[in-house]
Formats: C-alpha cells, structure tokens, sequence
C-alpha cells in the first residue's frame, strides 16, 4: 500500500513543479515586458506638466509687484499696464484640470492664455526702455531679473515638457507598450505645444 | 520627423507586423537622431575650466582650477567656467541649459552646479545656476555679477580678469549662507566607498536569492544529476533527498517571499579626472552681452 501511495503523490509533485520553476523566472521577467512603460512614462510627462504649470505661476506672482513698480514711474502708460494685468486675469483664470492634457480645446485655450501674457509683457518691457529713471530703479532692476529668469525656466520647462510627452505618445504607438496601452490602459496621446510659438522665445532685453 | 512619421504610420496599417516593425525602427531612428545632431556640437568637460575660445591665460587658468577645486572641497558645488568660440546661431540660454545638463554639473540629487559660459564671437555671456543653488545664487545675484564685474572687464579686453572676478563673486554669493553651505558639503560628502545602505540592500539580496533559487535548485537538480536510491529518495553531492517525505507532511516548505527592490544606486565620484557628479539645471540664472 505505501508504495503506491507514494505512486499516486509523486506525479503531482511533478506536475507542479514546471509551473513553480516558470513563475519563479518569469516573476522577476514581469516588470520587463513593458507593462510599467505606460505608468512610468505617463507619470514623468505628467511631472514636466506640473513643472511648466509651477514656472507659469511663478511668473504670474512675480507680474502685480512688476505693474506697481512700473506705475510709479510711467503712470500714463495706461493701456499697456491695463493689457499686462488683463492679460494675467486671463491666464490665471483658465482652470487647470486633470484631463487637460488629453483635451485639445482645454490645452489650447492655456496655451493661448499664456501667450497672450507673454506678449503683452514683451510689449510693457518694450515701453520701460522710454524710462531712464524706471530703468535705474533698484526694485525694477530685481524685477526684471527675476522676470527674466522665469521666462527662461518657462522655455525649459517647457521644453522639457515637449520631450516627455514624445516620449510618451511615441511608447503609446510603438511596440511593445502599444500591446499594453491597446490591451490594458486605453490611454489617450498627451498635447504637445506648438514649437512655433512665440512663447518659446523669452523677451530680449538690450543691455547696451 | 515630420514627414516620416506619417509614412510609418500609414504603412503600419497596410503592412500588418512589417508595418508595426517598421514603424518601430523609424520612430527608434527619430528618436537617436536629434541626440546624435547635439552631441556633436557640445564640447567636452576637460575640465573646471574649459577654455576652448582660447580667452584665459594659462596662468590665470591654473588659478581658477584650483580655487574652483579648492571651493569644490569645501562646498561639494561644482563650478564650471566654459568659453566657446561661437554658438553658431543658437540662442546662449538654450546652449547653456542644454551643456549643463549634459556635463551633469552638480552632485545628484543636490543639484549644486554653475556654469559660467562666454561665447566669444557672440560677444554673450550666461552664469546657468542648477536646482539646488537658485535660492542661493538668485537671478538678481547672476545678473549684478554680469553687469558690474563681467561686462566692464571684458569692454576693456581683460577676459582672464573678469571670468576670474565672477568667479570670485560666485564663491561669496554661494558662502553668503554659511550654515547652508556646510550643511550641503555634510550631506555630499559620503560619496565615495561603500555606503552602508547598498551594503546592507545587497546582502539581502544574496540571503533572498539562495533561499529563493536554492529551493528550486533542491527540488529539481537532484532528480535530474542526482543518483536514485529509491523511489522518490536521491542522492546528490553526498546529501540524500526524499521528496516522500515532505508531501507526507501535509505543507510544503516552499513560500513566497516577494522582495522589495529598495535600493538605489547613487554615482559616485571618480577619483581622477573631473567630471560632472550628475546634477540638473531649469534654466535659472542670467544672461547678458558686451
């Protein structure tokens, strides 16, 4: 009896095994057959966003400080300080919402906001050269500096921004996350800036 | 890109697995390219001090090397003073941003960079200050060390004189908040060696992959090398299996133990040559001309 009761056990054992010996190759496997592309690649465009949102607001904070300063020494200039503080009421307005990135109409609507505020802080910077004395002032200077700097961090990030979502929307069409995304996620493409845009360039200012 | 993009595309539906695998090749293609075009057009980092627009004596260069060393040591920011002959149309903010990040100027992680770029024929200069030190170096300090250090020795020719002078403002704006400074040198000095942490992560990665792999290795190994004394019983390298044993007890011993990956790997510096320790920069800085 005991022999064939260890007979009837042993295939089982035996049956068992491959499927113990191909989880334990395949487990470690797993996380390399693409199925965290998808996740990954999404979560770091997603982070570029957040970056070119935090320098827009930057930019944002730094304009009522600028408006005042400017006041003081070009008051008249009044349209043009009226388009900078229309122009960032707008862009502020324009509310940020999750699915904005796979909405076309939702992130063309930022994007033009934001455009709009960068040229119309091109045209008051244009202005300020008339002002000997503005130019001079301290507060100004530091203003411009920090305006300056900000439309930089702005074209980088912004940039920055591009190259994920490329990177990205080329792992949604490519082999073989393009399994995963038509199996599992569904995922939409992100929008991309248009590179043409005059926002890509920040504001010259003449030293000489 | 913008024309073989749709090409692919469309020969992906007309072409089945052909189409998908061709479509995968162009799109890995126009992925390298624009990297290949960049990095030719790069300089190399020989050096804290890389002066390839020939602007800086190599006396006062050698003394630039050393103090940037010497802040280097103290500080563990890395400043980068670069001179190229032209930027060849670019704008210098883009250049500068895009060398930085490719020297990887700053420890990673810290951030702690700055490179200090003149373009000679462009008549431009940049100070490109990383992450972690543009609450240190703001934009306004980057801009006041141009203007009234930079700009008015290169107007009278002296290159060696104002690189040298920024420099020397750089290193008093960054030690402007000493306990900052120190604290940062604490944090980066660990660098080099083993880190106790990695040690500790791989030694538990060795334990879990012999008790992980060497189940299976005794479970499967010895039916196969091993000599059979019976049925179900085995001898291998002098040790004797009975798998009727252990079905007999009901459980088997094998679990699943899933391990967490949760150690990173962290560069560490090279002890010869200079060379960037990985850190980051978003553009922050100023630029201006002469």
């Amino acid at each position: 009896m005991p022999s064939r009761f260890s007979l009837v056990q042993k295939p089982a054992a035996f049956r068992l095994l491959p499927a113990f010996v191909f989880l334990a190759f395949a487990l470690p496997l797993l996380s390399a057959c693409g199925y965290n592309t998808i996740p990954t690649l999404e979560e770091q465009a997603k982070a570029a966003w957040s970056e070119v949102l935090n320098q827009y607001q930057r930019r944002a904070d730094l304009i009522p400080n600028l408006v005042e300063t400017v006041k003081g020494y070009a008051a008249h200039e009044k349209e043009v300080l009226e388009g900078v503080v229309e122009a960032r009421a707008k862009a502020t307005q324009v509310t940020v919402s999750p699915d904005m990135l796979t909405n076309p109409e939702a992130f063309k609507a930022f994007q033009e906001s934001q455009s709009g505020l960068t040229s119309a802080l091109s045209r008051l910077l244009a202005v300020v050269e008339n002002y000997p004395d503005l130019k001079a002032n301290q507060n100004f200077l530091a203003l411009q500096a920090q305006l300056e700097g900000t439309e930089n961090r702005i074209a980088v990030s912004r940039r920055d921004y591009i190259e994920a979502v490329r990177v990205y929307n080329t792992s949604l069409r490519t082999f073989p996350s393009i399994l995963w995304n038509s199996l599992w996620f569904r995922n939409q493409p992100f929008q991309n800036f248009t590179a043409s845009d005059e926002a890509m360039q920040p504001p010259k200012v003449d030293f000489n | 890109m913008g024309t073989l993009r749709p090409l692919a595309m469309s020969s992906a539906k007309a072409g089945g697995l052909t189409g998908v695998l061709l479509t995968s090749f162009l799109l890995t293609l126009c992925l390298l390219l624009p990297l290949a075009a960049f990095a030719q057009t790069l300089p190399a980092l020989t050096g804290r001090v890389v002066d390839n627009a020939g602007l800086v004596d190599p006396v006062a260069e050698a003394a630039l090397v050393q103090k940037l060393e010497a802040f280097e040591q103290k500080s563990s920011d890395q400043i980068v003073v670069a001179t190229i002959a032209s930027l060849g149309g670019e704008a210098i903010e883009p250049f500068a941003n895009r060398l930085f990040r490719a020297w990887g100027l700053g420890q990673a992680g810290e951030d702690n960079g700055i490179l200090l770029l003149v373009a000679r024929d462009d008549r431009k200069m940049r100070i490109e200050v990383g992450y972690g030190l543009e609450g240190t170096l703001t934009d306004l300090h980057s801009r006041l060390i141009i203007e009234n250090t930079m700009v008015p020795a290169f107007r009278a020719g002296d290159f060696a004189g104002g690189i040298s002078g920024a420099v020397d403002d750089i290193i008093v704006a960054l030690e402007g908040n000493a306990a900052e400074l120190e604290a940062r040198a604490q944090r980066n000095q660990q660098t080099t060696g083993w880190d106790p942490d990695t040690l500790i992560v791989a030694l538990f990665f060795v334990v879990w992959a012999t008790l992980f792999f060497g189940g299976f290795a005794f479970a499967i190994l010895p039916r196969i090398y091993g000599r059979k004394l019976g049925p179900g019983r085995y001898q291998w390298l002098g040790m004797t299996f009975d798998y009727n044993a252990r079905e007999g007890s009901g459980s088997s011993g094998r679990g699943w133990s899933s391990g967490s990956s949760g150690g990173g790997w962290s560069g560490g510096s090279s002890g010869g040559g200079f060379s960037g320790g990985g850190g980051s920069s978003g553009g922050g800085g100023s630029s201006g001309s002469w």
